[in-house]
C-alpha cells in the first residue's frame, strides 16, 4: 500500500518510519546472508580473497562463514564440482533451511569449464541444485563476487512474501540426491530442474 | 638380461637419466636389489605411472627412482603387463617404497593395473562403484553432453546422438 510521502516524511522526523512488512522481512534477510564454509577448487581463494581485509565481504553482512549448513542462507559453489563431490553438495545444499540461495561461482560452477570435456566433471550445478546468480570468470576476482552479491541482494529485496518458495506448497523441500553409478552419476541431470538450453533467438 | 654387474655399473656411472625393462617376475627382487645395493641406494620413489600401449596390447607401469642418499637419479623402472583386465597384474612395489601405496591405487583405479601384494588395493579418485579404468585408451566417456550455441566437431557428433538439443541453425551451417 503506498504511503503518502509528505506524510511518511513527518512522521520520520518524528521517529517514526512506515513502511511495508515485506520490505523490512527482505530487508533483514539480506543484510545478513550468511554462506556456507566450503570451498571447491581455486575460486575458493577468491572467495577467501573477498572475505580478507582488502575487500571486506562484512560491508554487505555476509562475512559469517558457517561451518555448518544448517546455520547458513547462502550457498557459494566455488569451483570446479566432480561427479563424485556433486552428491556431497546437493546433500549441504538439502540440509541448509529455508530461505537459501545459490551462486554459482565461476566457470566451472556454471559449465564445468575448462573441464567440460572430463569424464568426473559435472557440466554446472544447476543440473542438481537451483541457482540464484552465475558469477562467469575463470576465477571471477573478489569485485565480481560482491558484485553478485549484490545483485543477490537485489533479488531479494524484490521477492514478494505470497511468492516465495518456502511457503508454496507445491515446491520440493528437498532435491534428489544422485546415486554413484557404474559409468556416471544416477541419474545425470535432474529433469524437474535443468532441461537443455533452446535455441537462442537470432538479434 | 644384463648381470648384475652391469646394471650397477650403468646406473651408477651414468648415474641418471637410464631406465630399465624387467619381466613381471623379477621386479620385487630388481626393486629390493635397487634399493638396497650400497653403490645404488634407490631410496625414494617419486612417481608412480601407467602408460596404455594399445597397439602393442601391453600395460606399462613405471617407477621413477631417486637415490636421496647419493643424489643421483631418476632411473625409470618398467614393467609390462597385457591389456586384458584378468592378466593386468604386476607386482606391487609399495613393500619396498611405502610411499608407492597412493600412486599405485591411482594407477590401479585409472589404468586397471591389479597390484599384487599391495596392502589396501582400492579407488583412490573415481567413486568405488564406478566400473571403467578412465585413463585407458578404449574408454568410452559418459554422454552428459553439455549444450553449446554453437558445437562442433566430436561435441556435435555426441549432441546429435543424444538428440534434441542441438540448435537446428548449427546443424544446418554444417552441411
Amino acid at each position: 500500500m503506498p504511503v503518502d510521502e509528505g506524510l511518511k516524511s513527518e512522521l520520520q522526523k518524528r521517529g517514526v518510519f512506515v513502511m511495508p512488512v515485506e520490505f523490512l522481512y527482505n530487508w533483514s534477510r539480506k543484510s545478513s546472508l550468511w554462506p556456507v564454509q566450503f570451498g571447491l577448487a581455486c575460486c575458493a581463494i577468491e572467495m577467501i580473497a573477498a572475505a580478507a581485509a582488502r575487500h571486506d565481504i562484512a560491508r554487505f553482512g555476509a562475512e559469517v562463514f558457517r561451518a555448518s549448513p544448517r546455520q547458513a542462507d547462502l550457498m557459494i559453489v566455488s569451483g570446479t564440482v566432480t561427479k563424485k563431490m556433486a552428491p556431497q553438495v546437493v546433500r549441504l545444499y538439502n540440509q541448509m533451511p529455508e530461505p537459501k540461495y545459490v551462486i554459482a561461482m565461476g566457470a566451472c560452477a556454471i559449465s564445468g569449464g575448462p573441464f567440460k570435456d572430463g569424464y568426473d566433471v559435472l557440466k554446472g550445478v544447476d543440473r542438481y541444485i537451483p541457482v540464484d546468480i552465475h558469477i562467469p570468470g575463470c576465477p571471477p576476482r573478489p569485485e565480481a563476487l560482491l558484485h553478485a552479491l549484490m545483485t543477490l541482494q537485489e533479488k531479494i529485496s524484490k521477492q514478494h512474501l505470497n511468492e516465495t518458495r518456502w511457503y508454496d506448497k507445491n515446491a520440493p523441500a528437498e532435491y534428489p540426491i544422485p546415486q554413484y553409478g557404474a559409468h556416471d552419476l544416477e541419474p545425470p541431470v535432474n529433469r524437474e530442474l535443468w532441461q537443455p538450453p533452446q535455441e537462442t533467438p537470432k538479434k | 638380461m644384463p648381470t648384475v654387474e652391469q646394471i650397477r655399473e650403468m646406473l651408477s656411472a651414468g648415474a641418471a637419466k637410464s631406465s630399465l625393462l624387467v619381466e613381471r617376475e623379477d621386479l620385487l627382487a630388481v626393486a629390493k636389489f635397487l634399493k638396497t645395493d650400497p653403490q645404488l641406494q634407490f631410496d625414494f620413489c617419486s612417481c608412480v605411472t601407467a602408460v596404455d600401449y594399445i597397439k602393442q596390447d601391453c600395460i606399462e607401469v613405471v617407477y621413477h627412482l631417486y637415490s636421496v642418499a647419493l643424489k643421483h637419479g631418476p632411473v625409470a623402472l618398467k614393467v609390462r603387463a597385457p591389456r586384458a583386465l584378468e592378466q593386468c597384474h604386476v607386482p606391487s612395489l609399495t613393500p619396498v617404497w611405502r610411499g608407492c601405496e597412493f600412486q599405485e591405487r591411482e594407477a590401479f583405479d585409472l589404468f586397471g593395473v591389479k597390484f599384487d601384494g599391495h596392502p589396501d588395493l582400492r579407488r583412490i579418485l573415481m567413486w568405488d562403484e564406478f566400473v571403467d579404468h578412465p585413463m585407458r585408451k578404449d574408454y568410452i566417456p559418459p554422454m552428459d553432453y553439455e549444450w553449446e550455441p554453437t558445437p562442433h566437431g566430436e561435441t556435435l557428433a555426441r549432441a546429435k546422438m543424444q538428440g534434441g538439443t542441438v540448435p537446428a541453425s548449427a546443424l544446418e551451417a554444417k552441411k
